[in-house]
């Protein structure tokens, strides 16, 4: 049976088998074989669409730790298809970008791993139906666009992006992970389709809008809204294939998606609307505004991509209103602000991601991407120059394209927005629209300079450091499809409306009667209305500004660089940095016997206080066995070995005196029916003795040290509290009740688990998680004794950095 | 510095084999007796070390051309796989099973899935204890 597990599992068992066999592929670009994946993934999910878009949902569940509530559910529905689509579609259009643009020399198993990875990770964040294995998946995200940012890791720009997106995303992330912990604390389920149908009930909860605000800094800062934007552009610095594909089309998208998911959760409230179209708003200014600045092509396309997430989000947010209202005839006009909202997603990500590959084909080809030294390029490049003029007119909101249709639909919607009643002021809502257009201008100028600066013009070879020439056939294949379907949206766009956006506008407004009501019929023609007029000002305003470029562009320098967002990041990171490190080196002073005493004194504390703290100390003991002759003498024989072990003159003396003590115990064990722990001990003790016997030489010289009283006293004083401590644990552990007892598991294992020896029941059956971590731990920390020990940097390998 | 080991040679040639059999029957019988895969890993890994260090390295080398390392990460490959195999079969994670057999030379036979888990565990500890001697025995020695 087709599953959607199977989905999210391919791109990782893909990645999983990729480090073993692409040595097979010599011949053939590796990329070849990872572009199966994507095509395979997306034929799969494109099937399900009329069944989609007829109302149906996959629901499928592994059960995964129930005790938790933790499982592996997945759920497509309408607003997963969409994003499942693009995540699959785009990214089969940029792995074939990509085997043109990187050259076989690249180490591109580790570049598809890691492209695959994401894919997997992307597609779990959009098919999870619970909180929990989203989260994982979402932060999935992150390190997998941490890994693809920093691919080019020997420049320290690529490793500052990388750093710099991942801190933001990942801080964000576990803003998001406390929201969704608040949630099941209200709801009691981690299941979003639960939380969607119970949630009304607690909406007056004292966790309500916080959980909503934690949900909504980790989509903020995914989807680089302001002021999170900042990473964004850095994140330029990865290669360009990865910029088409996170940066425009699926990662920064994850935000949205989690937006729109949480829509009929969070959005009858006032402050959902409030936060997210006014956020939106912002960025969507802020970005457009910054884009303009810009001379370097690919960090213009960052800004643009900013704006343009901005657009997306105020629209969510402008669409939420129809949830406050409840379902009526007048709301339901609200509700087609979400459907432009989900339009534009789909345009952005075919118009941006051609626009992105241009971008990167210029860079690749001419060796650069700076405006300044661009120009003219046109008759040189008519294939890249009629792509980039496809996209940039879309992006700029013109027909025949299709990011005029949603466009227009935004412009209806905050012009709509005016007409509510949510304000005491009224004639507030006129900042919706006017933000709206202003942005629009800039949009418009930051296109223009796209197409005027790079393609018309006068041509520059001399700044260029190769001859201008058009881009390799291969490389064009995938912006072409791209901008075809920016025109063939344009011309059929029902269809989409019909077959993809109205199932996702369903799940967005579960509640909302008929869903042919919730689907406007898109045209582009609609009469003169307001929107259109405000289109033609963008135009004509526009093109103005654009001419006139050289006279107001002072004005960005007025912003001070040492005022940015960015200069605070990066003074927060260097004070955190230096901070932490002061205080770290109070403590970490290398003294092997200072971390001894943190440790025995917490060891004290947390211990000895628990015991004190909850009256266990009781003990009784009357009902305990007698003591027989034998282990009277083993007592002694440790007493006296573990106190000649402090007066031994020789180190070899110490260590025998300590296998005395090791040895001893197993020897209790043994006389207390416990033969599978004196059978641990024994071979630990012998193993350890081994280990000591091959350091032996390397130590140093046994000496009495000569330590002032003080230090004495402390450690006389602590190792006494210790070994009290432990005493005391031992006494009272008889007859301790402070949590349940779980004998019961070990009189049932052999019915439960087959097994006759209870210790390794526990280890295998009933504890087997435990026992598979440890068992992780221990290979980590060997890896970390022979990397410690073997691949010591030498100090002339320091520099290998930034060539 | 050569020290006289024919002793030590002589004997562990023999003593080996038994630590070896001594583990290898600790770790099947773990399931109903005392044993397992972390005890018997132990010996294993105790017997190659004792070869170690009454033979020198290259001689084991050769005559035991295994990595540890890789032994070491098949081990928690193996650990962790077996959990995410319970998946497979619909169940949740790191769930295990078992169910009698007759087997032809055996008789009626436990087998159970938790002694795959334990090969895991078993030869995780052997690679991880190896590795770990050995680079501090080669180290700058």
């Amino acid at each position: 049976m087709f599953s959607i597990n199977l989905v999210i599992l391919i791109p990782f068992i893909a990645a999983a088998l990729l480090p073993f066999s692409y040595r097979r592929f010599n011949k053939t670009h590796l990329g070849w074989f990872v572009l199966i994946v994507p095509i395979v993934l997306f034929v799969l999910l494109a099937r399900l669409i009329p069944s989609v878009a007829s109302g149906k949902t996959y629901v499928h569940t592994y059960e995964w730790i129930p005790t938790l509530d933790f499982n592996f559910t997945t759920y497509l529905d309408g607003l997963s298809m969409i994003f499942a689509l693009l995540i699959t579609g785009v990214g089969s259009l940029v792995i074939l970008y990509s085997i043109f643009y990187l050259s076989s020399k690249e180490s591109l198993q580790h570049f598809y791993c890691y492209l695959l990875l994401f894919m997997g990770a992307m597609l779990g964040v959009v098919f999870s139906d619970n909180l929990m294995v989203l989260y994982v998946f979402w932060e999935l995200t992150s390190v997998s666009s941490f890994l693809l940012i920093a691919f080019w890791n020997h420049r320290q720009a690529s490793r500052h992006g990388a750093q710099k997106a991942m801190l933001i995303t990942v801080s964000g992330g576990i803003a998001m992970l406390v929201g969704f912990i608040m949630l099941h604390t209200m709801t009691g389920s981690f299941s979003i389709r639960e939380i969607i149908a119970s949630i009304s009930e607690f909406s007056d909860h004292a966790l309500f809008i916080p959980a909503m605000i934690l949900i909504l800094l980790g989509a903020f800062t995914k989807s680089a809204q302001f002021p999170f934007h900042i990473w964004l552009p850095d994140a330029m610095e990865a290669p360009t294939p990865v910029s088409a594909y996170l940066h425009s089309a699926t990662m920064v998208k994850a935000g949205i998606y989690l937006v729109a998911r949480f829509t009929p959760v969070f959005g009858a409230d006032e402050v959902w609307f409030w936060v997210v179209s006014i956020v939106g708003m912002i960025t969507l200014f802020w970005g457009s505004f910054n884009a303009v600045r810009q001379t370097d092509l690919k960090a213009l396309l960052a800004f643009s991509t900013i704006s343009q997430l901005g657009l997306i989000m105020s629209l969510l947010g402008l669409g939420s209103i129809a949830l406050q209202f409840g379902y009526s005839a007048d709301s339901v006009m609200y509700t087609q602000a979400t459907f432009a909202a989900l339009f534009h997603l789909i345009n952005h990500s075919t118009f941006k991601g051609a626009l992105f590959m241009v971008v990167g084909i210029l860079d690749h080809e001419l060796g650069t991407r700076d405006v300044r030294r661009l120009g003219g390029l046109m008759t040189f490049m008519p294939f890249t120059f009629t792509v980039a003029l496809i996209g940039s007119l879309s992006m700029a909101g013109l027909p025949p394209f299709n990011g005029f249709l949603s466009k227009e639909m935004f412009f209806a919607a905050t012009v709509h927005i005016m007409e509510v009643d949510i304000f005491s002021l009224p004639s507030f809502g006129i900042v919706f629209p006017v933000i709206a257009w202003i942005a629009s201008v800039f949009t418009f100028i930051y296109c223009m300079i796209i197409v005027f600066k790079a393609f018309l013009g006068k041509p520059q070879p001399e700044k260029l450091d190769k001859p201008i020439h058009e881009a390799p056939i291969g490389m064009l294949i995938a912006p072409m499809i791209l901008a075809a379907l920016v025109v063939g949206i344009f011309f059929f766009p029902n269809l989409l409306g019909q077959y993809i956006l109205q199932p996702a506008m369903s799940s967005i407004y579960p509640n909302f009667g008929d869903t042919a009501d919730l689907t406007p019929k898109i045209s582009a023609w609609h009469g003169v209305k307001p929107e259109l007029l405000m289109t033609i000002g963008v135009i004509l305003v526009g093109a103005i500004l654009f001419k006139f470029l050289k006279l107001w562009k002072p004005i960005y320098g007025l912003f001070s660089s040492r005022f940015t967002l960015n200069a605070l990041y990066n003074n927060l990171l260097a004070s955190s940095v230096s901070k932490s490190n002061i205080v770290t080196n109070r403590y970490m002073n290398g003294l092997l016997r200072h971390y001894l005493i943190y440790i025995f004194v917490f060891f004290v504390l947390a211990v000895g206080g628990y015991l004190f703290y909850s009256r266990a100390f009781s003990f009784d003991i009357s009902t305990n066995a007698p003591f027989r002759v034998y282990e009277v003498c083993l007592v002694a024989i440790m007493a006296v070995a573990a106190l000649s072990m402090l007066f031994a003159k020789s180190r070899m003396t110490a260590t025998l005196l300590n296998g005395v003590l090791g040895y001893s115990i197993a020897i209790f064990f043994v006389i207390f029916r416990a033969p599978d722990l004196a059978l641990t001990q024994l071979v630990v003790e012998s193993v350890t003795t081994a280990l000591f016997l091959l350091a032996f030489s390397h130590l140093p010289d046994w000496k009495k040290e000569k330590l002032p009283t003080r230090t004495k006293v402390v450690n006389g004083i602590i190792s006494i509290m210790v070994g009290l401590v432990v005493v005391l644990v031992g006494l009272s552990v008889v007859d301790f009740t402070q949590f349940e007892t779980i004998s019961s598991y070990f009189e049932d294992a052999y019915e439960l688990a087959g097994g006759a020896n209870i210790v390794n029941a526990i280890l295998g059956d009933f504890r087997g998680f435990d026992t598979m971590l440890e068992v992780v731990v221990l290979f980590i920390a060997g890896l970390g004794v022979y990397s410690m020990i073997k691949l010591r940097a030498k100090k002339e390998d320091e520099n290998i950095e930034d060539q | 510095m050569k020290i006289n080991d024919v002793i030590l040679r002589t004997i562990s040639r023999i003593v080996v084999f038994i630590i070896l059999t001594f583990g290898v029957y600790l770790f099947l019988s773990g399931h109903n007796t005392p044993g397992g895969g972390f005890i018997g890993g132990l010996v294993l890994a105790s017997a190659i070390v004792l070869l170690y260090l009454s033979t020198d390295i290259e001689t084991v080398k050769k005559s035991l051309p295994l990595d540890f390392k890789y032994v070491a990460a098949l081990g928690v490959l193996l650990a962790t796989s077996t959990g995410f195999g319970s998946i497979l079969f619909g169940v949740p994670f790191m769930s295990q099973t078992f169910a009698y057999f007759d087997l032809p030379v055996f008789g009626l036979t436990e087998l159970t899935t938790v002694t795959i888990f334990e090969a895991g565990v078993a030869l995780t500890v052997v690679g991880v204890l190896v590795t770990i001697i050995l680079s501090i025995s080669e180290d700058g020695g």
